[in-house]
């Protein structure tokens, strides 16, 4: 069955596709930490990051749509965390109203905490996008791999990309069978029976990783995962990270004296 | 001449850890250079017998390769000699990328960058998919992702090769394609299967086990023409 990969740009060819995957992931940590630690309602600063953002996904080529279809996925996530703060911050109060015996105010404060967070949540979405999209998975991973990150999670990670889409497959086919015979009944029937499904397909994945290490230790391995360095860290490469990182800096010192 | 002995078993029986007893007293040798089929009905003890030969499944003392006992202490060197492939490929292809994949058993043996890369490319080169070191395994085909299992072993260098199953869940063409790329190694195999017209195709001898036991092994052609033989364990009612 077709699925949408995540990496499915990755395979084009920009400026941003042949930067070295570890020269990515550390201007996005950067970018995300430079977001993350602008205090809020900083809407300039705001801007110049966007600015950053959509000049590089221009660069990248990577259709607009895509992005901002995917980074708008994000935003109910972070509405349902973030929504109560502008009734809980004190300040101003912008206006309230009663609810039976309650009253509920909402604070500029608050309002402006939120749209901050809205603001920071999109912009660091974005730049993970961007670096999902122009990067392999596998690159990705190796990336991960060669920047320190334990060997542990990286194989974790590289398991669960390997097998998430089989495993989404194995639903579909029980959900076929099943609807096939009709599936219907009383709430607490159904209820029982996707309870099963849910207890077979553990036990499949279960028996699939027995056959799966079966396989790799049938080709030596012994615990310790051992991968090749294949990366390529260019000129191209030192001269992005200097860039972006010299922006992130003086945007922060523009709004440091401004 | 008298060929050398690769694979020894002598007097192998194995009770699953629930007592469920899955071979009784099987003695079989596998010489080199020779490709000798395993046919049996489902649940005779094929696999089973399989997963002996490189060690995953260890009866101290009953199995030896080139006569040493496989034990504990000579598994690296066992499992980098019998290369075994899987039935199922998703099970066997568990990397990011193709190339990571037929690089795993190489990287493991210890093998240098330049030696990997040249394995890698000679394994893809030898199952007919030279170029495809970079796809991942979830975007092949059925076909492509057996074959990338075989080269997943045959980058090892192995002097036998085991493969459960190779045709299981191919079209004809597919199966047709793994014949011709089997046929074209010069490897000792054994081939685990039921699919007799392979079996024909592929293998001079043939071992026929069931429940637990080995009840024929000889000339493929001789036991292909005793129907009496392959009807009492379920493998006639076939169009040969």
């Amino acid at each position: 069955m077709k699925h949408s990969f995540i990496d499915q740009y990755s395979n084009r060819d920009s400026l941003i596709h042949r930067l070295d995957p570890r020269s990515k992931l550390v201007a996005t940590l950067a970018f995300i930490a430079a977001v993350a630690l602008t205090p809020s309602a900083g809407w300039l600063v705001y801007c110049l990051y966007f600015i950053i953002i959509a000049a590089l996904i221009l660069l990248s080529r990577v259709p607009l749509l895509y992005i901002s279809r995917r980074s708008l996925v994000i935003i109910p996530f972070v509405l349902l965390v973030a929504i109560f703060i502008p009734f809980f911050k004190e300040g101003e109060v912008a206006f309230g109203f009663n609810i039976w015996a309650w009253h509920l105010s909402l604070t500029h404060n608050g309002l402006q905490l939120l749209w901050s967070i809205l603001a920071k949540s999109w912009l660091s979405i974005l730049s993970l996008i961007l670096l999902t999209s122009t990067t392999g998975f596998a690159s990705l991973l190796k990336g991960l791999e060669q920047l320190r990150m334990p060997r542990v999670m990286v194989m974790l990670l590289s398991f669960m990309y390997r097998y998430i889409f089989l495993l989404t497959d194995e639903v579909m086919r029980m959900k076929q069978a099943r609807d096939s015979r009709n599936f219907g009944g009383k709430r607490l029937r159904q209820m029982s029976i996707v309870g099963n499904m849910i207890g077979t397909l553990f036990i499949r994945s279960y028996e699939r990783g027995e056959r799966v290490y079966a396989a790799m230790v049938s080709r030596g391995f012994d615990g310790h995962s051992r991968t090749l360095d294949r990366l390529h860290f260019s000129r191209l490469d030192t001269c992005f990270i200097t860039a972006i990182i010299l922006v992130l800096v003086c945007i922060n010192l523009f709004n440091l004296y401004y | 001449m008298i060929m050398q002995e690769l694979i020894t078993i002598e007097n192998l029986s194995f009770s699953y850890p629930d007592g469920q007893k899955a071979l009784t007293d099987v003695s079989l040798g596998i010489y080199k250079g020779e490709s000798v089929a395993i046919v049996g009905p489902n649940g005779a003890g094929k696999s089973t017998l399989v997963l002996h030969f490189n060690g995953i499944l260890r009866s101290n003392g009953h199995v030896k390769l080139l006569g040493k006992p496989v034990d504990d202490n000579n598994l690296r060197w066992v499992r980098s000699r019998v290369g075994l492939v899987f039935q199922n490929p998703d099970d066997q292809l568990f990397s990011p990328t193709v190339f990571d994949d037929v690089a795993f058993g190489p990287m493991n043996m210890g093998y240098s960058k330049a030696e990997v890369e040249q394995a890698v490319k000679m394994a893809l080169g030898l199952v007919g998919m030279p170029g495809f070191e970079k796809r991942s395994p979830h975007h092949l085909s059925v076909g492509e992702k057996k074959r990338i299992a075989m080269a997943t072993v045959l980058s090892m260098s192995p002097e036998v090769l085991v493969i459960d199953e190779p045709t299981s869940n191919l079209d004809p063409r597919g199966k047709w394609d793994i014949i011709e790329v089997l046929k074209g190694l010069s490897v000792t195999r054994v081939i685990v299967s039921h699919d007799l017209e392979m079996v024909r195709e592929l293998c001079p001898r043939m071992v026929i086990i069931d429940r637990g036991r080995v009840a024929a092994d000889g000339n493929t052609a001789d036991i292909l023409a005793d129907k009496k033989l392959l009807a009492a364990h379920g493998l006639a009612a076939c169009s040969l």
